[in-house]
């Protein structure tokens, strides 16, 4: 590509750039859906699931919030565990941007790319699983700022909207804006994306603090009501994401021979390991409080770990959740998950799950139960819940497999056609 | 804009060379394969609009006018009066009834207190029942905006109560809490409000504008006395049950989606009639008044019996009080 670079810096002048950017767009979208027989199979299979949780949904606002199966007593379920989670995924992308902007590590540099393309299908799935949880999304207006009637600044619930926002157009101009220039075979001009680089850190650390205040700062439900959960958001945030991103390059390598160096995924795991230290320290400190002083307090764990008055609805959950990341933070110090091979796989999917279950169902729903006048009332997921979600993930891999095509097409210079051919062009 | 035609060629050298293994009309020459994945792509929006097409039946529920609406402290007298004649004949539209909805203001002066004697109450629940009728309640489910709490003896903690009694009352070794929405000076659930559907009138009163409220739930989870009731569903209600006389901000039979919880049954109160569930009471537990009128009965009560309020280390500052004889 080098050569390459040299020539076409002087053929394109700037203000054309601007102006061929959405076909820039265009094309990429082009290239991100060619692809091999897999490929394609991989697509369908995503589209069909996409869209039997679109019908899923469309039948919940057609008929009611009432086809899910939350209630008065649990009033938030898995979409709102599953808009946590994927929260923490955005925010864990960061993990790539931190060592290659802060330490200035050359090969992170090369991959970083990839943490930003996780972050913005996992911000698209978020923001989708609060939609859907939304019993009038035909009033959605009433949330924009200016047209609706936002409560700024008071409720976190505005926050953590402007929040994500913000944080999705970030990483859309930061991709998008490295992209067009590697395409264009320019040098990015740092002007354009370090800033926001940076501001992308801070604001990934934030729309995770935001989300956890959303649920810390109602003293209504002790549970909840802890000032550990913020860094705990974030240290489980730093280990589902770095695992994720991981995930993502060894498919890359497998599928398109994007192939990432081995030092960026040697770095990841470092993180994680510290990461999910952190988190377990936090969490035996958090359960040691709750069960050692027992009380109102504790009265959510004990259900959620042990069982209460004869409901045992979310045990069998917590101890998988525990089980997963206990072996999973294992096998991540062995020496083993430094290298290519499957224990780094099996210890990424392991504490990726774990870490879905412990802040979804083992976090958002013990803070209902019992309720506030100490009612009992359990909860586990409809299927139209299920539908939903499974097509909200659908949905994401969807998108994060585009962006990634984009990007490994760009990044490897293995298109067909040559940049903006348009009547401009003169061909 | 000049493109160099070298680097085009070079580029489909490369590209010949990288495919897999493909269909056979992967290998088409691209414009082909651009009709193909045209034609992929309608395919797929074609399934979507098919997957979303129960969202059709929105636009017969939600008429323009209605998913314009603005909130309603921005609304004029003028718009109020046509949302509220639209909201009255689409209620005889769906349900069979003739209403009437009006929108009492706040008295100057005035903050409603209600306070409740836990020595005369005996759990017989009579309040529920005349709150799910004075307010239009979903009659599929038994709701009410009050739950009465059968606590033993010897034990404030509510943990040692349950709502769920279907026995005969009182029984000797209990005691009997009703607990509803308890108006907070402070309220959590007004602060958490993404949207300001909810907020504090001046006499006290914490109210929900039904058709501003998006549904997120997150004042029931804010809210720590379990005050807050969502539409899961349509409310059902025989049209010879339906009570006809409506407040905007209080009985009127609320739109599936939103949150709706007690309000002093403001429509009754600012007219100077007490709430239904005071009214309907056999054992004159309740009390009802003007916590700002020195001579009120409820201040009578404040100064002169042991009063207590719920959970008020949270500092919500209920204008609700409980006490005993
Ligand atoms: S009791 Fe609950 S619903 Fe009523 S004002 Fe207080 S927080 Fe809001
Ligand atoms: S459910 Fe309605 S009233 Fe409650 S916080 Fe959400 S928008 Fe506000």
């Amino acid at each position: 590509m080098p050569s390459m670079t040299a020539q076409k810096q002087t053929s394109l002048a700037s203000p054309d750039a601007i102006r061929s950017y959405p076909r820039f767009l265009w094309w990429g979208l082009g290239e991100a859906t060619n692809g091999g027989l897999g490929f394609y199979v991989w697509m369908f299979v995503l589209t069909a699931i996409s869209l039997v949780g679109a019908n899923a949904w469309a039948h919940q606002v057609a008929e009611g919030m009432i086809v899910t199966n939350m209630t008065d007593h649990v009033s938030w379920g898995l979409y709102i565990a599953n808009f946590t989670f994927c929260v923490g995924l955005a925010a864990g992308g960061v993990m790539m941007v931190i060592p290659a902007y802060l330490y200035d590590d050359e090969e992170m540099h090369k991959v970083v790319i990839i943490g930003e393309a996780v972050a913005i299908a996992a911000i698209v799935m978020s923001t989708l699983s609060v939609v859907v949880d939304l019993g009038r999304p035909d009033r959605f207006w009433h949330l924009i700022p200016l047209i609706g009637r936002v409560n700024w600044p008071v409720s976190m619930l505005t926050w953590d909207v402007i929040v994500l926002n913000g944080y999705l157009l970030i990483n859309l101009h930061i991709v998008g804006y490295l992209l067009y220039m590697r395409y264009l075979g320019r040098k990015p001009n740092p002007k354009w994306y370090v800033p926001f680089v940076f501001l992308s850190i801070i604001w990934a650390i934030s729309i995770h603090t935001v989300t956890a205040f959303l649920y810390c700062g109602l003293g209504g439900r002790p549970f909840w009501n802890t000032a550990l959960l913020a860094p705990r958001f974030l240290a489980s945030a730093f280990v589902s994401g770095p695992a994720f991103i991981i995930l993502v390059m060894r498919i890359l390598r497998l599928t398109t021979g994007y192939a990432a160096p081995p030092g960026p995924a040697r770095t990841l795991i470092q993180i994680i390991r510290v990461a999910m230290t952190i988190n377990l320290v936090m969490l035996a400190s958090e359960i040691f409080t709750l069960f050692y002083t027992g009380g109102a307090h504790g009265a959510s764990a004990q259900y959620l770990y042990f069982g209460s008055h004869g409901h045992y609805g979310l045990v069998p959950w917590i101890w998988t959740a525990t089980a997963f990341n206990l072996v999973g933070t294992a096998l991540f110090f062995m020496p083993a998950a430094l290298e290519r091979g499957s224990i780094r796989i099996a210890a990424c999917l392991l504490c990726i799950a774990g870490i879905w279950i412990e802040k979804g169902m083992g976090l958002i729903i013990p803070g209902f139960i019992p309720s506030t006048l100490h009612e009992i009332v359990e909860y586990s997921p409809s299927l139209v819940e299920w539908k939903v979600t499974a097509g909200i993930w659908a949905f994401g891999f969807l998108l994060l497999t585009v962006l990634l095509k984009l990007i490994a097409t760009v990044f490897t210079g293995d298109y067909e056609a040559g940049p903006i051919r348009g009547p401009s062009s003169g061909q | 804009m000049t493109v160099d035609n070298a680097d085009d060629s070079s580029r489909d050298e490369r590209a010949g060379t990288s495919s897999g293994p493909t269909l056979p009309i992967l290998n088409q020459p691209s414009s082909r394969r651009t009709a193909l994945k045209a034609a992929g792509a309608a395919l797929g929006l074609a399934a979507f609009g098919k997957a979303v097409s129960p969202l059709w039946s929105i636009p017969e529920n939600v008429s323009v006018d209605e998913f314009l609406q603005q909130h309603y402290k921005e609304l004029t007298d003028d718009e109020k009066r046509r949302v509220f004649e639209r909201l009255e004949a689409e209620t005889q539209r769906q349900y069979g009834k003739d209403v009437t909805i009006s929108d009492p203001p706040p008295i100057p002066g005035v903050r409603f207190g209600y306070a409740i004697n836990l020595s005369k109450c005996n759990g017989n629940g009579a309040c529920m029942e005349a709150c799910n009728q004075e307010n239009n309640h979903h009659r599929g489910v038994d709701q009410s905006y009050i739950r009465v709490l059968e606590m033993t003896k010897g034990s404030m903690d509510m943990e040692h109560g349950t709502t769920s009694y279907d026995h005969s009352v009182p029984q000797e070794d209990k005691f009997y809490m009703p607990v509803q929405c308890q108006q907070c000076e402070n309220p959590p659930c007004v602060t958490a409000c993404p949207v300001e559907a909810t907020w504090r009138e001046d006499d006290g009163i914490v109210v929900v504008d039904y058709n501003w409220c998006i549904g997120c739930r997150y004042c029931e989870a804010a809210c720590p006395y379990h005050a807050r009731r969502f539409n899961w569903e349509p409310p059902e209600i025989p049209a010879d049950e339906v009570n006809p006389d409506q407040g905007y901000l209080s009985n009127r039979i609320r739109p599936q989606g939103t949150m709706e919880k007690c309000h002093f049954c403001l429509h009754r109160t600012r007219e100077g009639r007490l709430p239904a569930c005071l009214e309907a009471c056999p054992t004159g537990a309740r009390l009802f008044g003007d916590l700002n009128d020195p001579d009120s009965d409820i201040n009578w009560v404040l100064q002169n019996k042991r009063v207590f309020v719920l959970k008020e280390e949270l500092g919500t500052q209920p204008n609700f009080f409980y006490f005993f004889d």
